[in-house]
């Protein structure tokens, strides 16, 4: 069978479990609704947290960013890790004991405020928006590269898989749909992976594979080996970055932050029976993710090097079929600077931009022509970063079925992560703002079909980003990261483990650290991205870890007007000491029905 | 971080507070060290020693913070579990 037969029943299996699973697990209640009832298991919210977590961006492009930036990459792979264990140790079983929906719930709480609610409830969905246009986004590439499907139709399709599954099924439906996507992401990450570190190196386990000696070349490492290809053709060694060190620091920290910040995460760990299984929760969830992201430095590794080897000094005439099939997808470019017929590839741009073609002519070695302007550099190649883990099985040649579960696999990873975050969407929106803000009196079924609704019209627009892309998606979720560290960790963290933090001091410090860390990103990304090189950064620091930055002035600001201003009263002094006292045996299941 | 005003608390949860940010202290650090100490600040140095094909430095960055994550939670589930035991067991 062919690719693409392969791929409509690897996708249509697995799109008839999840709708399967979303009509047995509807939910008919609020609590349902929001947070599953509280009845999810630790194990089964730990798969979903990580589904939920791994979107498109880790499963398609991270590996592919890695395998382009070497060491500098690192801070994907810290910095999406890490926030984890922030999250376990400092966040989770708090909000978990704390016990409402929404992180602009406790905000409000804790902070007395209508006005801290409104800040947190506008952060919330603006960081979910710009995730959820990406993960659309995803959907469309892998339905245009694989099914033969125009972009249009696959985000479509996409929406309309969500719709029915988080619109009906709430966040219980989405939990038990994430377990099953989780399944079939993890399964089509590592499967092309085992087969490739096992025709590189002779090691199954990708993870020990790429530090291990190339097969046929006894003695040479693969990284030594990478290194050496590397250097030849005049990058950096794959080993070692380029990045400065507090730039590597800051965007890792930022990273990590923004993680344990990001309200589709942490809505998670509501979701569970008790405190005790919101940490075990956390457990579970590292553990899944870690599976993925120590390959995908493995895949990395191995992705380059059969790139450095396969293409450059080759004649264009005898580069590999999957060359060609990318090109014509509009995701490989070769201008042939010198008219040798030969593929230079090296340092730096290859042109200006992303390729654009001059329709369907051909070169005189049968390339598709550019009409981009050339760079100065001998570099004739661009490669876009992510495509290397859709690739990789084209490249080394794997058989169709693997190539068609990486399709699946990338759909799973850009359909769970949309579904979360719709959700965070929809409870907002009925929730913080309909009900807490404007009709406190509405009914529980009320709320639901604000929720639904909310849900419903919030896919439709993250449809219409998905078809009609922003140029700068990647800037906007650093902006996101950005937020979410500058602001939501710093508030949350302070509620918890400072009682004499008020209002005043939360409100301004979240204030202060989102203007500065949203201004600097904004001047250095919109207004003037000619600036945006190391030079002019404050101290060194890219757009992308200026977050730190912001996170460390928001707990300054907040310490110092907090110790000029009133104390907080004496309920939510009394709430906090609750909050940190252990569960008692038989008030694990409040379900909160309010 | 932790405030002074314990009037109202038992000597049990705050017990159970102390104990608890004793090891999130512990635990952070070594998250500290293993994540910006071995993988960044001092990737350099620790990439003079090899570990099979790997540089030290660049594995730590690479693969040995996330496991590490991993057992660090681990270890805090464990040891919260007993905290629990130890000082809800007696309230009830």
């Amino acid at each position: 069978m062919d690719v693409q037969t392969w791929t409509y029943l690897l996708v249509g299996i697995t799109f008839a479990i999840y709708i399967g699973i979303a009509i047995w697990a509807r939910a008919s209640t609020t609590g349902e609704f929001y947070i599953a009832g509280k009845g999810v298991p630790a194990l089964a919210n730990g798969m979903a947290t990580a589904a939920d977590w791994m979107s498109a961006a880790s499963f398609l492009g991270m590996a592919g960013l890695i395998s382009f930036a070497g060491y500098d990459g690192s801070v994907y792979l810290m910095g999406w890790t890490g926030g984890y264990v922030l999250l376990a140790l400092l966040l989770a079983p708090y909000l978990r004991k704390f016990g409402h929906f929404t992180v602009p719930d406790f905000v409000g709480d804790r902070y007395y405020s209508k006005t801290a609610r409104l800040v947190a409830l506008i952060c919330a969905i603006f960081i979910s928006f710009t995730y959820v246009c990406g993960q659309m986004r995803g959907v469309g590439i892998v339905f245009s590269r694989f099914l033969d499907v125009d972009i249009f139709w696959g985000v479509v399709i996409g929406m309309a898989i969500v719709f029915f599954y988080a619109v009906l099924g709430g966040m219980k439906g989405i939990t038990y749909t994430q377990v099953a996507q989780y399944c079939v992401l993890i399964f089509a990450f590592t499967v092309p992976a085992i087969f490739i570190s096992l025709m590189l190196t002779g090691n199954p386990i990708p993870q020990l594979g790429f530090g291990g000696q190339v097969v046929g070349e006894s003695g040479t490492f693969l990284l030594d080996k990478l290194d050496g290809l590397s250097q030849e053709l005049g990058f950096a060694a794959y080993t070692e970055g380029v990045k400065p060190k507090i730039d590597i620091f800051c965007i890792t920290m930022a990273l990590m932050v923004g993680t344990a910040g990001l309200p589709h995460v942490i809505i998670r760990f509501y979701t569970v029976k008790k405190v005790s299984a919101a940490r075990v929760s956390a457990f579970w969830a590292l553990l899944f993710i870690a599976i993925l992201y120590t390959t995908a430095p493995a895949v990395a590794v191995f992705a380059r090097t059969n790139l450095l080897e396969s293409i450059p000094n080759k004649e264009y005439s005898e580069a590999p079929a999957w060359l060609k099939s990318w090109e014509s997808a509009g995701l490989i470019g070769w201008m042939d600077k010198n008219g040798d017929g030969v593929i230079q590839y090296a340092k730096g741009a290859a042109f200006s931009g992303k390729p654009v073609y001059k329709g369907d002519e051909t070169g005189a070695n049968g390339e598709r022509l550019l009409t981009n302007a050339p760079s100065d550099g001998v570099n004739e190649l661009y490669v876009d970063r992510d495509i290397m883990v859709l690739a990789n099985p084209e490249i080394a040649q794997l058989p169709n079925w693997v190539v068609a579960l990486v399709a699946a696999g990338g759909l799973a990873a850009a359909l769970s992560t949309a579904a979360g975050l719709l959700l965070v969407i929809s409870t907002s929106v009925a929730h913080d703002l309909v009900r807490k803000t404007f009709k406190p009196n509405m009914t529980d079924k009320h709320e639901l079909l604000w929720a639904r609704c909310s849900a419903a019209v919030a896919v439709v627009i993250a449809g219409w980003f998905g078809i009609h892309p922003p140029d700068y998606v990647a800037a906007v979720v650093a902006f996101a990261f950005g937020l979410a560290a500058s602001s939501f960790f710093p508030v949350i963290i302070l509620g918890i483990f400072s009682k004499r933090m008020n209002r005043e001091g939360a409100i301004t410090g979240m204030v202060v650290g989102i203007l500065f860390t949203a201004s600097y990103i904004i001047y250095f990304k919109f207004i003037n991205p000619e600036l945006n090189v190391k030079d002019n950064w404050l101290f060194g620091i890219s757009p992308e870890g200026i977050g730190t930055i912001g996170m460390i002035l928001n707990f300054i600001i907040a310490f110092t007007i907090s110790a000029f201003t009133k104390a907080p009263p004496q309920e939510v002094v009394d709430m906090v000491e609750n909050i940190r006292m252990p569960e008692r045996e038989g008030e694990e299941m409040e379900v909160a029905e309010h | 971080m932790a405030e002074s005003s314990n009037e109202n608390s038992s000597p049990d949860a705050s017990a159970y507070w102390k104990a608890n940010l004793k090891w999130v202290g512990i635990l952070l650090t070594i998250w500290f060290i293993v994540s910006f100490g071995c993988g960044i600040l001092f990737v350099d140095q620790l990439n003079e020693i090899r570990m099979g094909g790997f540089k030290l430095g660049f594995w730590f960055a690479q693969q040995g913070s996330i496991y590490v994550f991993v057992v660090l939670i681990a270890v805090y589930v464990k040891v919260m579990n007993g905290l629990d035991k130890k000082y809800g067991g007696s309230k009830k």
